[in-house]
This record gives C-alpha cells, structure tokens and sequence, in this order.
C-alpha cells in the first residue's frame, strides 16, 4: 500500500516519564520528515547555584535534581568530591554503597517495568486500569517496590531526597542486625523478580533492533554501580576523568535541545541494555540463567526488549543486596572527616536510566567553584530521536492512534527522567492547548 | 440520582518546576495507592497515566514552583479548574531549591548552564504558587511526607481539616526520645525553627536538621542564629543553612539576609 499526503503524530504531553515533553513527529507520505522529542521542562539553573555552596551539601542538593533517582545523584556527587579530594573510604562504607544503590535499583526499576511501561504492552493507560484485570500482578509490584524502598529507608532516612550519604561515609550506618532484618524480605523479592523476568518475557515485542553504541561502566569483578571503566562495543575505554574529552553535546539543526554524542560518532546508548550487554558475564548466576532461560542473551539490540533487561537487573539487586548483607558488618567509624582542599574531580555512576557523570572544581574552603551534571536522558535523547526516524517509518501505514500510542512506548522504553535532563538542556519553553 | 451512581470525586496532579519527588509520594503509597484509587477518579496525573479527563476537579494537587512566563499563565487556568486547590512541595509552597536565583543575575545563570543564552525563557524569580493564585491548602516538605498527602485527601473529601501539625521538628525529637545533637554534640541543627513532618530524621541520623520542611509557625530565627554562631558557624554559612530547600519562605529569606548585612 502506498501512503500519501502529511500526517503528524504529535503527543502534547508525554505521560508515563518523569518531567514534561512532548512528541512531533512528521511523515510526508512513507517518509519521516522530521523527529523532535521536545522538552518544555523548566529550567533550574543547579550548575550555577552549587558554586559557592560547601561540598558537603552536594549531595542533599544534587539529589533534588530528580525524585525518582536522588541516590544516583548523590552518588555521582560524593564519589566526584572524594576524587577531588584524595578521600578513601573504609571497604565496609563502600558496601553499604552498593547495598544503597540497589535499593533504588529496585525500587525505579519496578516502577518502570510495572507502572510505567508494561501498561503499553497490555493496552492500558496506565497500572490502576491494568489493576482492575490484574490485581494480584499489580499488588506484587507494588510490594516489590516497597523492599527496594525499604532498603533506601534504612540507609537513607526515607525513600525520596534520603539524608544519610555523605563526603566520606554515611551520616549514620545501620547495624548488622538492622541489615539482616532485611533478608526475609528480600528472599522473597528475588522469587518476585524471577517472576518478572518470565512474565515481562511473555511480552510482545515490536519488531525492531538497531545497531547501538552501547556505553557503560565496567568493573574488573562486578556488575557496576560506583566504580569501573566507561566502555563501549566501539572500543571505547576510559577513566571517568576522560570523559569530556570524549563527548560532547551538540546543537543540531530543528532541535532545541542539546544532544550528547561520542565525538567523531554520534549518538550512543545508556542503560539496562548497555550495561547488560557489556556486563552479562558480571552478572551472578542467578540472573545469568534468569536471562539465559527466556532467551535473552548478548548483545539485545530491540529497545522495546528493555523491560525484560530491567527485571533481569532487579534480580541483579536482590542477589547482591543478598550478598552485601551476608559481607556486611558495621565499620568503626561512619564516615571519615575531610578537610577543606582544592581540588577537581569526576565520577561516573550507574543510575537506574544510565550513566550519571558530575565533575566539580573545589576551593581552599571546600565551596564549589564549577559543577558540570550530565544526567542520562540528556545523553539517551538523541538516540531516541534516532530510534524513532527509523521506527516512525514501519508505523507510516497504520491508523495515526495506534502509531502514536507505539512511538510514546518507544520512548518509554529508555525510561526518560525529562526532570533530570532539563537542567542542563538547551530548551524553548512551549506550551500547546491540550494539556494545562 | 442514586448514592451508587454518585461520580467519584476527580484529582488532577500538576507539574511545575520540580524535582517530580513529591507526586511520586503517591506511587510510593504502595499499600495505600490501590485504595486512593478506587475512592477518587484519578483525573489528570501525566506522571501515572496516559489518559487525561478535562475539569473541573474536586482536588488539583500542584507541585513545583513558578519561574517562567507560560507557566505564570497556566496556573491561573488550573486555579480556576480545581475547586480544592493543594500545593505540596518546597517548590510549591516556597519556590524550592531553584529558588536560590531570586538572589542572584538570572541572565548569568542562564549563560553559565546554556551555551545559547537566547533559546531560554525564563523569569528573575522563582516563586511559590501562592504568590500567583489563592491556595486551598500548603503541604510542606521536600519531599512531602506522603501519609500527610494520604491524610490530607482524606480529610479534603471528608470535609474536615486536616491533621498536619506546625510545632517545629524538636517537638519530633522529643516524641521519639532523641538526644539533642546540638546540647549534646554542638551539632548545628535548624529543627527549632523548622516545622514537623519528617519524623525528626536527621537528628536521629546524627546530623542536624536542613530546614527541608521550611519554617514552623512563628519561628525565633533571631535565636537560631546566635545559637549557630555560638557553635561557631561563620555569618556566611549561617546564611547557607537558612538559604536551602525553603529559601524564599519570608522567615528563612529575612534571616538569611540579617546574616549577609552584618
């Protein structure tokens, strides 16, 4: 059949991501003439007003960047200042970082994959009308999510803008015991993750592979959360002090918005699939079999197979909060004092969405002097805007509602944070009549 | 008309300049999220849900803070579309974080984080919703605690008010017989300036309160500021501790600017 005339599939306000944007997409006949992701988040400026704030309220402020994932945030913060600093951490305070991360692991992935997503798989507009034909799927998820948060809520104080993680440990450790206390609940979250992956599995999928660059941390011994090398499947291998060196955000014409890209390449991909990928065999046992068992292997190269990637990471956080609790003993001292100096320095760490880079420059005082935050959705969007060129043109022959409704779950399929990615993005503020 | 056939009460969720933190207090309802939903029609909500009904709602519950052009206009259309207006959130009820721009050259921020200074419209300021259309309601925090958002549905659809106490965050403290970091370890702590709501949390960390939930009622900022310099804290990171997640609130602004002037 040959499609004639222009069609637009427009979407004023995203729903199911986290911030504002919107969709245009063009198609002049069977060609897609045009892709904008927009963004109309406001901005808020967090680069300019760290500076001059102490390095010890980074973490509390960075974190109200996004309130899905401020664990990501400040980790990417603390782990910054204690490079810029010459900090080390006692290997006890570097456990219960991990056992932190996977909490919020837990806890956003399970989001995504239940409440977020698998609704456009199922064809519901969101998880309460999914609900009301599968309560007992819906009810699990949301006890998922609440072990994920329960661990947040030990280490953190509470599950959004947690107050614990600090310069040089933690204001407050649990003990073993309270750490143990989280066992039963977390024996019966990794069955409820198995469950996930079979039953996201069970899914039906577009089909629709790309030929991503996959970009994430590696780390000689672990799946990566904190620590670890930024490869690619191009050959990309460096230190997290390299990494404005090797991208770089670019304007591109009919965007407003900037565009992380590989210099010399274009656009990449971060993420479950890109740490799944370049990390499977880091995986443990349980997850690789996990994976292995519904057919998922190296590399997933279909975006909308994302979800199944997800559940496969939620049973990575459970078998390692598992592992940390078994490894964990309260250190002596809960975080290390660190002395005003100055310093630069940068990290990289894995949040829930993909890699999370922040640099800061330090003073003799300890008070910012420059803050750079390149969150992951900023770094993920023009790939989704490539994604969507190429997907927009299988969709040309069908009825513009369902082609809609198939373009928004693509672009769920990153789990956009339109609210982190905001803060940096080039932007024109616009507003259409359908949504107020 | 029948009771059984009486609509349920409409909720819309509007999204300003914000963190989302706050609305995501409602999914992390998990135990109570279900039944949230079958006591009101989840209306408007982008965050949760694709499917978006028109107004008027009963309850528009409003995070964020205003701080560009359209969105001055867009919450005058969403005043006039909800009859219980909520705010919920420091950047709703104090202009949040962002808000550290009020004291500053908005123009320089812009060309500190933009390379094309142009493309940005933005205000100067960064101000609570009251500041633009009468409020129903403020929850405070950042994040707001989310059984006082359950409470506070609650007792809107009863009709009552709602029992969401404005003592301050030593009365917390005592409640949950936490030792006075400030007596007792020279802690600087802003809870006796701060209103409740955080169960006290930082304290019982062993850190000292951050002011996140914004001032209590009447709060002696005065003392809490020779109380820190009696701790040793210099007038600049005074300020600082003032000049947090609830900046722009008039007692926190005012003593945060006494402390520049001296």
């Amino acid at each position: 059949m040959t499609v004639h005339g222009t069609r637009t599939i427009r979407v004023d306000t995203l729903a199911r991501v986290e911030g504002e944007g919107s969709l245009y997409i063009k198609l002049v006949g069977e060609r897609v003439a045009d892709v904008k992701l927009k963004i109309y988040e406001p901005p808020r400026f967090f680069e300019a007003f760290l500076r001059g704030r102490h390095f010890s309220e980074v973490a509390d402020i960075t974190a109200r960047i996004c309130g899905i994932c401020p664990i990501a945030y400040q980790m990417s913060a603390i782990h910054a200042i204690e490079r810029a600093l010459g900090v080390r951490i006692d290997p006890r305070v570097r456990l219960l970082r991990r056992l932190f991360y996977c909490g919020e692991w837990i806890e956003s992935h399970t989001l995504h994959v239940y409440m977020l997503h698998a609704p456009d798989f199922l064809g519901y507009q969101d998880v309460i009308a999914m609900a009301a034909d599968h309560r007992a799927v819906v009810e699990k998820a949301l006890r998922l999510k609440k072990v994920g948060n329960r661990i947040v809520q030990l280490l953190g104080g509470r599950e959004i803008h947690p107050i614990s993680a600090a310069v040089g440990g933690f204001y407050k450790t649990p003990t073993k015991q309270q750490v143990r206390d989280l066992v039963a609940d977390l024996e019966w979250a990794l069955e409820a993750s198995l469950e996930t992956v079979r039953w996201t599995a069970g899914l039906k999928f577009p089909d629709f592979e790309q030929d991503y660059e996959f970009v994430a941390l590696r780390h000689p011994d672990e799946y990566p959360f904190n620590e670890g090398r930024l490869v690619s499947n191009r050959g990309l291998d460096i230190d997290a002090a390299e990494y404005e060196d090797h991208f770089a955000e670019l304007h591109v014409k009919h965007s407003n918005a900037l565009h992380s890209v590989v210099r010399g390449r274009g656009s990449y991909l971060v993420g479950p699939l890109a740490r799944f990928n370049l990390n499977f065999d880091k995986l443990p046992e349980v997850a690789c079999q996990a994976a292995l068992d519904v057919g998922l292997q190296p590399p997933v190269k279909n975006i909308f197979r994302s979800i199944v990637v997800r559940a496969v990471e939620i049973v990575f956080a459970c078998a390692e909060a598992l592992r940390v609790i078994r490894e964990y003993d309260a250190p002596a001292v809960s975080r290390v004092e660190v002395p005003n100096r100055i310093g630069v320095g940068q990290a990289i760490t894995e949040a829930p969405r993909g890699i999370l880079y922040h640099r800061y420059a330090l003073d003799e005082n300890g008070l910012i002097v420059t803050a750079k935050i390149v969150p992951p959705t900023s770094q993920n969007q023009k790939r989704i805007e490539d994604d969507l060129r190429e997907y927009a043109a299988q969709l040309v022959a069908w009825p513009l509602e369902e082609a809609t409704w198939k373009c928004e779950q693509a672009v769920r399929s990153y789990d956009p944070c339109i609210s982190c990615a905001t803060h940096f993005l080039k932007l024109v503020v616009e507003r259409t009549d359908a949504g107020i | 008309m029948s009771s059984k056939s009486k609509p349920k009460p409409k909720i819309g969720v509007f999204k300003f300049a914000s963190c989302d933190g706050c609305q995501l207090s409602l999914l992390d309802a998990e135990d109570e999220l279900l039944g949230v939903a079958g006591a009101v029609e989840i209306a408007y909500f982008p965050e949760a849900t694709r499917a978006m009904s028109k107004g008027p709602y009963d309850i528009g519950l409003v995070e964020g803070s205003i701080t560009t052009y359209q969105d001055a206009q867009r919450i005058q259309e969403v005043r006039r579309q909800c009859k219980t207006l909520i705010t919920i959130g420091a950047c709703a009820t104090a202009g949040g974080i962002q808000a550290l721009r009020n004291w500053k050259d908005v123009d320089e921020f812009i060309r500190v984080v933009y390379a094309t200074p142009q493309f940005i419209s933005t205000l100067k300021l960064s101000t609570p919703i009251a500041e633009h259309v009468p409020v129903d309601f403020e929850l405070r925090g950042c994040p707001i605690n989310k059984y006082q958002l359950i409470e506070l549905i609650t007792a809107t659809l009863a009709g009552r008010k709602p029992n969401v106490p404005t003592y301050s965050v030593c009365i917390e403290c005592k409640r949950k017989s936490n030792v006075c970091i400030t007596v007792a370890k020279g802690v600087p702590c802003l809870g006796p300036v701060t209103q409740a709501g955080c169960g006290a949390l930082c304290p019982g960390y062993d850190r000292g309160c951050y002011g996140c939930y914004g001032p209590m009622e009447t709060p002696n900022t005065a003392s809490m500021t020779s109380q820190f310099r009696i701790l040793g804290q210099a007038d600049s990171q005074v300020a600082r501790a003032f000049r947090g997640f609830n900046a722009w609130a008039w007692q926190f602004r005012k003593a945060s600017e006494e402390c520049e002037r001296t």
